[in-house]
C-alpha cells in the first residue's frame, strides 16, 4: 500500500496519475448520467427551467404602432 | 416580420411584480455599458486595423499608435463588451433560474463601478504607455488588484444566490458561470503574480521567468478563451437559445456531459500557443493532444444548441434575434473545428506568426461571442424595460452587416496568414529565403485593406444596434413616467 502510495506520489508519474484520475471522473460522470432510466429522466425534466419562469411584459400604447409599422 | 420574438404581452401587474422580484437595476446598468464598451472597442479596432492598412493614419501621435491601441481594442471588446454582456446575461440567468433576487444589491452595485473602473484605468494608462506586457493581461499591478476584488465580490454573489435559490435543481447555465468565475479567478490570480517596482510605481516584474513565463501567460491567455470566452458564453447560449426559441435545450444529459468534457480539457491546450520553441516537446504534443480531444464536447454543445430548434426551423426564416443565436453556434463550431487543426504541429509551422491566427480568433470573437452577445442583449433589454424592441428590420440589417463583415474579416486573413507563412518558409535553389520580410508586408496590404473594410461593416452593425437600443430604452422609461404619472393622478382622485 505505502508503495503505491508512493508511486501516486511520484513527480514523475503525475501524467499518468492526473490521466486516470481525469478520465475516470469523466468515465463516472457518463455512467452515472446513462446507467439508471429514471435518473435519466429526471436530467431530462430540467430542460424546462428557463422555460417554467414568468416571461411577461406589457407593450406599452406608444410601441404598439411602430410594431405595426414594422410587421407590414 | 414577427414582434412575437421580443415580446409577451402580459398583464402588468405580473410585469411589476417580476420587476420587483428580481434586481434588474444591476443587468440594466451591464447591458447600457456592454453597448458602449462594443461601439468603443470596435471602433478602436476597426481603427487600428486601418492604421496596418494605412500607416499614415498613426499621424505621429504617440497615444494612439498600434502598439498602445491594440490593447485598448482588446480590452474594451474582451472585458468591456463581453465582460459587461456577461456580468448582465449571468445575473439575470441567475436570478430566473433559481428564481429568487441576486443576493446583495450594494455587492452587484460594486461589481459594475469597479468593473468598469479598472476599464477605464486600463485604457488610459495602455494610453500613456504603462502595460505589464502580458497579452490580454495588459493590467498594472494596481488595476490587477482592483480586478481581483471585484471578482471576488461577483463570486460571492453568485454562489449566496445559488445557494437561497427557490428551484431545487441549479440549471446547467449556471455551471458554465461557475466554471467561468472560478477558472478566470485562478488564471488572473496565477498570471499576474509580480513583484511591484515599488508602492505608487506602475511597473512591476513577472515572478515566474524565460519559459515558464511563456507557459504560464498561455495557460492564462488559452484558458482565458476558454473560459472568459468560451464557458461563460455558453452559459449565455443554455439559458437565451431555449427562451428565444421557446422550447427547451435539446438534451440535458448532453449539455452535462458537454460541461464536464469542456473543462476537464480545456486547461490542459494552452501550451499549442508554444510550438516550435523553448517549451519541451512532449508539453507542446500533450496541448495539442487535449486540443484534438476538444473538438468532441465543442461540437456536441453546438450541436445541443443547434437541435434545440429541431422541429421549428421556421422560427429563422420570422426570428431575427434567432438568426444571431444559431449563426453565433455554426461560427462556435467552425472556429473550435479551425482551432484543434491549427494546434496540430505541422500545421501551426505554417499558421503560427501569421494573420492565420489573428483570423481565427476573430471567427470565434466575432462569430461566437458577439453574436451570441447581440441575440442575447436582443432578448434581454426589452424585456428589462418591459416594452418591445424599437425596429426588428433594424436587426435584420445589423444581422447581415455583421454577417458579411465576419466572411470579409476571416477571408481576408486566411489569405493574409497562409501567404504569409508560405512567403516566410519559400525556398531558392540555393536554400536561400525566396522572399524579403518586406515583400511579405507588401503582399499583406490588400488582404489588411479588405479586413479594415470587413471591420468597418461589423462596426456598422454595432452602431445600428446601439440606435436601436437607446430608442427601445427610450420608450421604456417613458412608459415607466406615462405610468408613475398615471399612478400619481390615481392616488390624488382616490
Amino acid at each position: 500500500m505505502t508503495g503505491l502510495w508512493e508511486w501516486i506520489t511520484d513527480m514523475g508519474n503525475s501524467k499518468i496519475v492526473a490521466l486516470i484520475l481525469f478520465m475516470s471522473t469523466f468515465i463516472g460522470v457518463v455512467i452515472f448520467l446513462f446507467s439508471n432510466r429514471r435518473r435519466a429522466r429526471k436530467f431530462e425534466t430540467y430542460r424546462y427551467i428557463p422555460l417554467d419562469d414568468d416571461d411577461s411584459h406589457r407593450e406599452p400604447v406608444a410601441r404598439r404602432d411602430k410594431t405595426k409599422s414594422d410587421e407590414q | 416580420m414577427s414582434q412575437a420574438a421580443t415580446t409577451a404581452g402580459a398583464a402588468p401587474a405580473a410585469s411589476v411584480a417580476t420587476s420587483e422580484q428580481y434586481n434588474y437595476a444591476i443587468i440594466k446598468r451591464f447591458a447600457i455599458a456592454a453597448v458602449l464598451w462594443g461601439v468603443f472597442g470596435m471602433a478602436a479596432g476597426v481603427w487600428i486595423a486601418s492604421q496596418l492598412a494605412f500607416p499614415f493614419l498613426n499621424f505621429d501621435i504617440a497615444q494612439i499608435t498600434f502598439g498602445r491601441f491594440r490593447p485598448v481594442h482588446t480590452t474594451a471588446v474582451i472585458f468591456g463588451f463581453g465582460g459587461n454582456a456577461l456580468f448582465a446575461t449571468s445575473y439575470y440567468v441567475v436570478q430566473r433560474t433559481c428564481q429568487t433576487r441576486l443576493w446583495s444589491d450594494s455587492m452587484a452595485s460594486f461589481t459594475f463601478y469597479g468593473w468598469n473602473l479598472a476599464l477605464v484605468l486600463g485604457v488610459i494608462t495602455y494610453m500613456m504607455g504603462i502595460t505589464q506586457g502580458r497579452e490580454y493581461a495588459e493590467f498594472n499591478w494596481q488595476i490587477d488588484i482592483i480586478i481581483l476584488v471585484v471578482w471576488v465580490a461577483y463570486f460571492m454573489i453568485y454562489l449566496m444566490t445559488l445557494l437561497r435559490r427557490n428551484q431545487p435543481h441549479i440549471y446547467v447555465a449556471n455551471w458554465f458561470f461557475m466554471a467561468f468565475i472560478l477558472a478566470t479567478a485562478l488564471l488572473h490570480i496565477f498570471n499576474n503574480i509580480q513583484v511591484p517596482v515599488g508602492l505608487f510605481h506602475p511597473h512591476s516584474y513577472s515572478i515566474f521567468s524565460g519559459v515558464q513565463d511563456a507557459m504560464t501567460q498561455w495557460w492564462y491567455g488559452h484558458n482565458a478563451v476558454g473560459f472568459f470566452l468560451t464557458a461563460a458564453f455558453l452559459g449565455m447560449m443554455y439559458y437565451f437559445v431555449p427562451k428565444q426559441a421557446g422550447r427547451p435545450i435539446y438534451s440535458y444529459k448532453l449539455s452535462i456531459i458537454h460541461f464536464w468534457a469542456l473543462v476537464f480539457l480545456y486547461m490542459w491546450v494552452g501550451a499549442h500557443h508554444l510550438h516550435w520553441t523553448a517549451l519541451p516537446d512532449w508539453v507542446s504534443t500533450l496541448a495539442a493532444t487535449f486540443s484534438i480531444l476538444l473538438l468532441l464536447p465543442s461540437w456536441g454543445g453546438m450541436i445541443n444548441g443547434i437541435m434545440t430548434l429541431s422541429g421549428a426551423w421556421d422560427k429563422l426564416r420570422t426570428d431575427p434575434i434567432m438568426l444571431f443565436l444559431i449563426t453565433a453556434l455554426a461560427f462556435y463550431g467552425m472556429s473550435t473545428f479551425e482551432g484543434p487543426m491549427m494546434s496540430l504541429k505541422s500545421v501551426n509551422a505554417l499558421s503560427h506568426y501569421t494573420d492565420w491566427t489573428v483570423g481565427h480568433v476573430h471567427s470565434g470573437a466575432l462569430g461566437w461571442v458577439a453574436m451570441i452577445s447581440f441575440g442575447s442583449l436582443y432578448h434581454l433589454i426589452p424585456r428589462l424595460w418591459n416594452v418591445n424592441l424599437y425596429s426588428l428590420k433594424l436587426v435584420y440589417v445589423h444581422f447581415f452587416l455583421a454577417t458579411i463583415g465576419i466572411v470579409l474579416y476571416i477571408t481576408a486573413m486566411w489569405v493574409a496568414g497562409i501567404g504569409q507563412g508560405l512567403m516566410l518558409r519559400a525556398f531558392d535553389q540555393y536554400g536561400n529565403l525566396a522572399y524579403t520580410f518586406t515583400e511579405s508586408v507588401v503582399f499583406l496590404h490588400k488582404p489588411y485593406v479588405v479586413r479594415a473594410i470587413g471591420g468597418g461593416f461589423f462596426l456598422a452593425g454595432m452602431l445600428i444596434m446601439a440606435f436601436n437600443i437607446a430608442m427601445t430604452v427610450r420608450s421604456g422609461i417613458k412608459a415607466e413616467a406615462r405610468e408613475a404619472q398615471a399612478a400619481s393622478a390615481e392616488a390624488r382622485t382616490a
